[in-house]
């Protein structure tokens, strides 16, 4: 009945919508100041993509080298490889335990008291805005050259965005859980090691996981400030324009951070 | 046959509830009066329901009572404990005197069952102990009392099942043993088979009825379905507009009680052993 009843309506003139306001006016200022933008960066970061066809020569030479790696060295590197492995999961473990605090007087919904939730707030806004590089200059001035200074950078800076991430699970929650267990006369501890930490869990892993991946790609690098691992091979031996020994190290590298890639990415499947 | 509520206030000599007595409470949002001048004492083992449309005042007497809130005018009073100077420790004193029951059940979902049941324990174990409760390790005596609250609700075998892994009716019937487990001196309902079938919600009304009977446990719950009110309480509180309309056994509400509660809704009257009707529930 219902069909013809539609049907029959339909034949009938269709009803008219009020008129779409239009937006081409306001499309086209934008396209055009995002033209204006790109074409002054431009000029601020000289841009000259013609270069990069007229000297493709130079680039022959190198290429040649990278063609050729070297397996000189190639235990020493490989060593390097593991030591850059065990910044990122010492970085990695030591991040997870500053975002915890952190995280949890950093939510809106757990935070004892505002101020402690602002100062939570600014404290992990920092530890994210300086880059790690600038923490491990910080820390090789304080605990020396070497790996120990780069899993320290890596903790900090990654501890705060693990924190960040953390305290916006914590105030996504479900809140009638938090007050099934409040509701019993349970004290702020045990609220949160039963409301809240359970909820979290998952995702809270989850990041820890991402970011231990992210960490392998900054420790293969952090070297280069004297943070220790892989990154001051790549350095040296880029900068003495050793090309078969660059290659071996970057070669090494990739192959590092995709076999991490699989087993975190495995790991995190199995976790959720 | 279900065991009728009987209309008799079942007052126990053992009853561990203290007296509910409000004394001309108010509460006002701004300009909006939530409750006006409340005034009505509440006898130790009395299950109670709390009746009224939605935004009637319903919600803010159990928020009243539960402490969430505090009354604007009046007194309120658990025994010879005034409410309103309640705060911090003695706060947390209170919430653990009272169960609460939601409507959406409140467990801690990725809990196992025992855990959320354990949950209630926890304002029982003091001293060093209280540090291993964060783990999750409790005492014996409270693991067993946890155990005794599951039976008693008939979940014992889902004890270590996810707690979102069951029913709304069971979820509900968890929470039941997680306020036994809480031995609280009055429980506290807000809405509690609203989000339920007809079946499930039959089934915890009437969980919660035995053992708030066999505890002797003042019950104080509000009911969507003016028919759970007939079938399980042993006084109605009615409210309208904030007001204190109707207080009087089940038997006693007639259709002219439900018109000064509900108005034009007021549901159909219905013999207090009528089958719980379909239309009589599209209204609640």
């Amino acid at each position: 009945m219902s069909t013809t009843a539609y049907a029959a309506s339909a034949a009938r003139v269709a009803p008219v919508a009020p008129s779409r306001a239009s937006h081409t006016g306001r499309n086209l200022a934008a396209v055009l100041s995002l033209a204006v933008l790109l074409s002054l960066a431009a000029r601020v970061i000289e841009l000259r993509p013609l270069e990069l066809v007229r000297d493709f020569g130079n680039i022959g030479v190198f290429l040649r080298g990278y063609l050729h790696p070297s397996f000189a060295h190639l235990g020493e590197y490989a060593w390097q490889c593991a030591v850059t492995v065990c910044i990122a999961l010492w970085g990695t473990v030591l991040a997870a335990l500053i975002s915890i605090p952190l995280g949890l007087l950093g939510a809106r919904n757990i935070a004892p008291h505002p101020l402690v939730y602002l100062a939570a707030r600014r404290i992990m806004d920092l530890l994210r805005a300086v880059n790690e590089f600038v923490f491990a200059l910080m820390f090789v001035t304080a605990v020396g050259l070497g790996p120990f200074a780069g899993m320290l950078a890596l903790g900090i800076h990654t501890g705060g965005v693990l924190g960040k991430l953390l305290s916006e699970t914590v105030e996504a929650i479900d809140p009638g859980q938090v007050e099934g267990v409040a509701a019993t006369g349970a004290t702020r501890l045990h609220v949160i090691a039963f409301g809240v930490i359970p909820q979290v869990v998952p995702n809270f892993l989850s990041y820890v996981l991402l970011r231990f991946e992210s960490d392998i790609r900054s420790a293969s690098v952090i070297g280069m400030v004297g943070g220790g691992g892989i990154g001051f091979y790549l350095w040296d031996t880029i900068r003495s324009f050793n090309d078969r020994e660059a290659a071996t190290v970057i070669l090494l590298i990739v192959a590092m951070v995709m076999a991490v890639d699989v087993v975190s990415s495995r790991i995190r499947r199995a976790t959720i | 046959m279900k065991p009728r509520a009987s209309t008799v206030t079942p007052v126990k000599p053992t009853s561990i509830s203290p007296v509910v007595k409000l004394d001309e409470v108010s509460k006002t949002f701004g300009e909006t009066r939530a409750l006006n001048r409340v005034s009505v004492t509440i006898h130790p083992g009395e299950f109670v329901a709390v009746i009224g449309r939605s935004g009637a005042g319903k919600t803010t007497l159990l928020r009243c009572l539960s402490r969430a809130t505090v009354a604007s005018e009046g007194r309120i009073r658990f025994g010879e404990q005034d409410l309103a100077a309640l705060a911090g420790r003695s706060l947390r004193q209170h919430r653990a005197r009272i169960g609460m029951i939601f409507q959406q059940f409140n467990l801690v979902r990725r809990l196992e069952v025992m855990d959320n049941v354990l949950i209630g324990r926890l304002p029982h174990v003091k001293g060093w102990r209280r540090w291993a409760t964060l783990a999750r390790r409790f005492p014996a005596a409270d693991r067993a009392a946890a155990h005794r609250a599951l039976d008693h609700v008939g979940l014992l075998a889902r004890a270590w099942q996810r707690s979102d892994t069951l029913s709304g009716g069971e979820q509900q019937r968890v929470a039941i043993a997680k306020i036994l487990a809480q031995e609280p001196a009055v429980i506290l309902g807000d809405e509690p088979v609203a989000s339920l079938d007809v079946a499930n919600g039959a089934m915890v009304m009437e969980t919660l009825r035995r053992v708030a009977l066999e505890a002797g446990v003042t019950v104080i719950t509000t009911l969507h379905h003016v028919d759970y009110a007939r079938r399980y309480a042993d006084r109605v509180l009615g409210f309208r507009q904030g007001a204190l309309v109707f207080d009087g056994v089940p038997a006693a509400l007639d259709d002219g009680a439900l018109e000064a509660i509900f108005g034009d809704l007021a549901p159909v009257a219905a013999p207090a052993d009528a089958p719980l009707s379909a239309p009589a529930l599209a209204l609640a």
